[in-house]
């Protein structure tokens, strides 16, 4: 939150820096003394958890990419050169692989819990479109640097995901040659995703630090939804005490990390993409990575044509559709009540919404056949219905629980037994 | 307010002025400049030289046997030559149009909206149909996978043509949907006869 800065610089060069560039007072003012609520309990530590995950793909693909060769012809044999002759190579792309899914589980997390603590509200309201904004960029990020290894998972995903363009009206077609720089995914292809899957990182590290400024202005939300009343009783300074609540949640995360690295560094990707890419024979079935699975669903489930739409244009608009979303949501949420933990009705849909999240998940995965098909569309009405439906009529039919009157009041009281508290997991840091 | 500078502003009865003129002027110029280039920047990812290069494959169809079906590569796409049987040929040409998902031809060797007849499906740039040959490219028209059903053994789906294990696409003896989440036919590719045997893709 916006506050007078407290740095005093020493004398000497800090004072003389900082009459130049305030750059030292700008961390100091952001991340030493930046007053936070002191409520936060740790679904809160998964922005800084993303921040290392960032930093974590970004170091280990620069290195990957010194030993990388984009060409249809090599690409696939210099990932096994990586894996097999480059020093420590195996643990870089084990990494860097493990590391993307890593990133997606932790934004998962971290989106579930803005949906959950309404952190979308106002005035948070272009702070969570940024968050979007950074979500797509990494699907594209992620979805690039799949290609890149040039086994059949790779030519195949890349193959269906260049061809949804085409189903847009009039100049899809042309639309798929621009991409693919041919008549198929080929080696002008494999280029220009690698150098857009070197470059997309940086753009998304430019879009955090404007996430991370649009959320120092007014402040982090808290698990009450209560803004802070008296920045005395109710926050306290970031570091020390969310540096180390920070910390502890990202040796945790890392110690899952490294289970996946080390003990199954395969378990999360598909066998089929150990094979070199073959133009002439698409695996049994294309499945794309895990965190893309609800929306591949999505896309599958529109099996129908809607007026002039075909199936195919429904499918696609339906999957980006699900993402888009997300960017209006702030004025879909009609409840002047941000968290779900004061709004009981909310709060069911909320986890029917998550069932309904992983059910698409579990479906993307499987053939579009059969009862498959028919429980992908149902799950996929309640996705939409939730935006589109729920929030907006929520807003006006609910009754919320009394709010506390300010953060400090709800840390200091003893919550009820079975309260709305999820899982115990407050923090009152002492005074 | 002083009117000696008439062409400073807005003029008073609502004329454009020198100034306006200038500002749009300028503004237009920049936009040409600006698309200009820019369209360098966005062209340069369209197939180059050396793609287009390759851009026509020729098939010698002699060792092809009845009832067998080949992959060739064209533009970097699976193309499938199936030489059909007098019962598939028999079983294409009877089938309805009403029975079809679509039913235009798909044949680039034919100009304007043809019917998926099963002789409008094999009719080459020479506008002649030789039913025993069926060339068709081998992609799927839902999402782009290579159907099965082209080696022997595969799975030739429920109208004994191709299908597609994506999603689950049925194609019929001519390459034509029946059923399944593709909106269209396959594509049959311009192709010419250099010889009986000789044909020229592309």
């Amino acid at each position: 939150m916006s506050h007078p800065s407290t740095y005093k610089p020493a004398a000497g060069f800090a004072k003389w820096l900082d009459d130049r560039l305030p750059i030292v007072r700008l961390a100091h003012d952001s991340f030493v003394d930046f007053p936070t609520p002191k409520n936060l309990n740790y679904w809160y530590t998964f922005g800084g958890i993303l921040a290392i995950a960032l930093v974590i793909q970004i170091i280990t693909g620069v290195i990957l990419a010194m030993h990388y060769t984009p060409h249809t012809s090599m690409a696939f044999d210099s990932v096994e050169h990586i894996m097999r002759d480059v020093n420590y190579g195996w643990l870089m792309r084990y990494v860097h692989s493990n590391g993307a899914s890593m990133f997606f589980l932790a934004v998962y997390i971290h989106m579930f819990r803005g949906l959950y603590y309404g952190s979308y509200k106002e005035p948070r309201e272009v702070l969570w479109m940024l968050g979007v904004v950074i979500y797509l960029l990494m699907m594209a990020t992620a979805f690039m640097g799949y290609v890149l290894p040039w086994g059949q998972m790779s030519y195949w995903g890349a193959t269906v995901i260049t061809n949804l363009f085409s189903a847009i009206p009039l100049i899809g077609d042309d639309i798929r040659t621009l991409l693919w720089g041919g008549f198929s995914v080929d080696n002008p292809t494999l280029n220009r995703f690698y150098s857009l899957h070197y470059l997309l990182p940086f753009a998304i590290a430019g879009v955090v630090i404007l996430h991370i400024w649009a959320l120092h202005i007014p402040g982090n939300a808290n698990p009450t939804g209560v803004e802070v009343k008296d920045v005395k009783k109710d926050t306290v300074p970031f570091h020390p005490y969310y540096t180390v609540k920070d910390s502890f949640a990202i040796v945790v995360f890392l110690i899952l990390f490294a289970a996946f690295v080390f003990f199954n560094p395969d378990g999360l990707g598909h066998p089929d993409n150990y094979i070199e890419a073959n133009p002439l024979a698409t695996p049994a079935s294309i499945v794309p990575e895990w965190y893309y699975l609800p929306f591949y669903a999505i896309l599958r489930a529109i099996t129908f044509d809607i007026g002039p739409i075909s199936s195919k244009l429904g499918g696609v608009i339906a999957m980006f559709g699900s993402i888009l979303v997300l960017f209006v949501l702030p004025w879909l949420d009609t409840s002047k009540v941000r968290s779900m933990r004061y709004r009981p009705a909310a709060k069911m849909f909320f986890f029917i919404f998550i069932a309904a999240c992983l059910v698409l998940g579990y479906l993307g995965g499987q053939p579009a056949e059969g009862s498959y098909v028919l429980y992908a569309q149902i799950a996929t009405a309640y996705y939409f219905g939730f935006f589109l439906l729920i929030l907006p009529l929520l807003g006006f039919m609910e009754t919320p629980k009394p709010l506390p009157r300010s953060i400090s009041e709800s840390v200091l009281k003893t919550p009820k037994p079975g309260g709305a508290a999820p899982a115990g997991a407050q923090s009152a840091p002492a005074q | 307010m002083t009117t000696e500078i008439s062409d400073a502003g807005p003029s008073d009865d609502g004329e454009p002025t020198r100034r306006d003129f200038i500002h749009i002027f300028a503004a237009a110029t920049a936009a040409v400049g600006a698309g200009a280039t820019i369209w360098p920047l966005v062209h340069q990812m369209n197939p180059d030289a050396s793609v287009l290069a390759l851009s026509t494959s020729e098939v010698d169809l002699s060792s092809v046997s009845v009832g067998q079906a080949i992959k060739v590569m064209w533009q970097g796409k699976p193309v499938f030559i199936r030489h059909r049987t007098e019962a598939e040929i028999a079983e294409g040409e009877a089938t309805p149009l009403g029975a079809l998902k679509d039913d235009v031809a798909r044949n680039d060797n034919l100009s304007g909206k043809v019917d998926a007849t099963d002789d409008a499906r094999v009719t080459a740039s020479d506008g002649e149909a030789r039913p025993q040959w069926l060339i068709v490219v081998g992609i799927c028209t839902h999402l782009g996978c290579i159907p099965l059903g082209t080696a022997s053994g595969e799975n030739r789906g429920d109208y004994n043509g191709w299908f597609c294990p994506c999603h689950g696409s049925h194609y019929d003896i001519a390459g034509r949907i029946r059923k399944g989440p593709a909106p269209e036919n396959l594509e049959v590719p311009p192709y010419e006869y250099l010889s009986d045997t000789i044909v020229k893709i592309g």
